[in-house]
């Protein structure tokens, strides 16, 4: 298994090339435009031997790989931001299809104002939109999980779409080592990929997304709600089957130093790492402090969730992403996770890192410092971190 | 951890100079992270780059703030921008200069110097107006701060440059041996 140095981008084009791909539809955006860029250097080199269309535009990318897919070969895309949200509408096509395409996103604020930089609000938007979602800590994790979203999304259980989520430009285009697996390991992990769901063929005339009335719709969507709770423990057998091949270790929600945590802080992403020195740091003054990183967010894993924070006093949200109106997605759904709970920590919720803002350190001092507060008494539930109240206030007034 | 900050214009190589520090680095068994200041890049406009190399895993995903070495492949900006910031005391600065160190007023830091916009263009890397010097000062950087062999950056060179690896690892061991350390 060599070592590569690989920016994010390249370590899903090589996920791409080692579940041997046959059709990647992609149309350029900061900051995925790495991965079509290498999609077709390695296609034009000869060592990947895949369609590659460069469509007119996001919307056309996901449909053209809707099209690739429903001829039962695998199909890959890539995008962010606006690119996502243009998809919007073919996100829901692609599930209602039951096409199991996988896309790595480049995850990246939505406009306006423009912004280019780190934020997984284009991806928490497409959470009702039936596509299984993976977010990643590192490259490595870029790699191995989009190879496992092809494995989760293509199981005959399943049948969904799934998306890889990793952070613009802290990943996307920061080189680390990561560890290519072999060919022949991959193979034998993916297998050629069976034809498990009805596709386009002359012999057998089909007609896909057709018209249906309200007499059957509903229950479309209910088997499509039932497909995802199976995704579950499909996704579960898939990190266990991928361990055994591979040694690297994934679960849906894994825990750093939470056993007697007394604050326990919840991530996901590459804001993760910084999150654990922290952490480091904070033990080493003695501190009774925990990390639990999210690595799937569709299905969410309310289970692993509770069972892993349910001892601790505060429970400290970290969302790069907000509902205006209500709070972080992760906040909402970890505080209705706890509703058959008797009782529950503290559940506090910290906006940070939106729009590329620099998630140090020094941030989650000061999370924990405001969490550790909130063990007793009053405490606010929605806080935003790093944020120039003062002139925010100026313009908008207090609340 | 030993963190890298390199400052040039765009166009002269210090994305692709931070990535080969770190695999460099890599070659020799450490933990290691490259990246470019994250935003838009234009030819001629100042760019920064980064590189962190830790005998552990690196866990850490932030920017780099307090660098322990500098390396400045265009000294023009140094008017401009303050490279100096966050700059350990005692930290590295690895300028490319026909001066001699003792000519920057830096007392509190270990400042080397080398021309290699000479070493570059005498290789034919880039022109005089436009030298490419990413690989040249990667030498002296070598030769400076002494944690990462000039043997691997040679090794990286071959395995990163773009274009004419043989001529970019002449001119990083040129570099190497034209650096003056002024400490």
């Amino acid at each position: 298994m060599p070592m590569m140095m690989l920016r994010g981008n390249e370590s899903t084009a090589y996920a791409a090339k080692l579940a041997r791909v046959k059709v990647i539809p992609a149309y350029p955006i900061t900051p995925s435009t790495l991965f079509p860029e290498k999609v077709s250097e390695l296609i034009a080199n000869g060592e990947m031997e895949a369609e590659f269309l460069p469509v007119e535009s996001e919307h056309s990318a996901l449909s053209a790989a809707i099209g690739a897919a429903a001829t039962g070969v695998r199909a890959m895309t890539a995008t962010a931001s606006q690119g996502l949200a243009l998809m919007h509408e073919v996100l829901f096509i692609a599930s209602g299809m039951r096409m199991p395409i996988v896309m790595a996103i480049g995850n990246r604020a939505l406009s306006a104002p423009v912004n280019i930089w780190a934020d997984q609000q284009d991806t928490i938007a497409e959470r009702d939109s039936g596509w299984i979602q993976f977010y990643a800590e590192t490259n490595q994790e870029a790699l191995d999980l989009t190879l496992i979203a092809f494995k989760v999304a293509e199981n005959e259980n399943v049948l969904l779409p799934a998306m890889m989520g990793m952070d613009a430009f802290v990943l996307t285009h920061t080189m680390e080592p990561v560890n290519v697996p072999d060919q022949k390991d991959v193979d034998e992990y993916l297998g050629e990929k069976k034809i498990n769901y009805p596709v386009l063929d002359p012999e057998k005339p089909a007609t896909f997304g057709a018209f249906v009335f309200p007499e059957h719709y509903m229950d479309i969507r209910y088997s499509q709600y039932i497909a995802m709770e199976h995704a579950k423990s499909v996704i579960d057998d898939a990190f266990k089957e991928f361990e055994k091949k591979f040694g690297r270790r994934y679960s849906k929600v894994s825990g750093f130093m939470t056993d007697d945590a007394e604050v326990i802080l919840v991530t996901m992403g590459s804001i993760t790492g910084t999150a654990r020195e922290t952490v480091r740091k904070l033990r080493e003054r003695g501190e009774k402090v925990g990390l639990v990183k999210i690595t799937v967010y569709r299905p969410f894993p309310k289970e692993e969730l509770v069972s892993i924070t349910r001892n601790a006093k505060v429970v400290a949200v970290v969302d790069r992403n907000v509902s205006p109106g209500f709070g972080g997605a992760i906040f909402t759904e970890l505080v209705a996770s706890y509703n058959k709970e008797k009782r529950k920590p503290r559940i506090l919720d910290f906006i940070m890192g939106l729009g590329g803002r620099d998630v140090k350190i020094e941030n989650y001092e000061q999370v924990y410092d405001i969490a550790k507060k909130a063990k007793r008494g009053k405490f606010k539930e929605i806080n935003w971190i790093d944020v120039d109240e003062e002139a925010v206030k100026e313009v908008e007034g207090s609340i | 951890m030993f963190e890298v900050r390199f400052h040039g214009r765009g166009g002269q190589g210090a994305v692709t100079a931070a990535n080969i520090l770190a695999t460099a680095a890599f070659l020799e068994g450490n933990d290691v992270q490259s990246f470019p200041f994250f935003g838009v890049e234009r030819r001629g406009a100042p760019v920064e780059a980064y590189t962190r190399i830790d005998t552990k895993k690196i866990d850490i995903k932030m920017y780099i703030y307090n660098p322990d070495a500098v390396v400045v492949l265009d000294t023009s900006l140094m008017g401009k921008i303050d490279v100096m910031k966050g700059l350990k005391k005692g930290g590295y600065l690895i300028l490319n200069t026909q001066k001699k160190p003792e000519e920057f007023p830096f007392k509190d830091y270990k400042v080397a110097v080398v021309d290699a916009t000479d070493v570059a263009v005498n290789l034919g890397l880039g022109s005089r107006a436009s030298p490419i010097v990413n690989t040249a000062i990667l030498g002296a950087y070598a030769k400076a701060v002494g944690n990462v062999k000039i043997e691997s950056i040679l090794e990286a060179i071959k395995r990163n440059a773009p274009s004419r690896p043989e001529d970019n690892a002449k001119a990083a061991l040129e570099s190497y041996n034209r650096t003056i350390l002024g400490w």
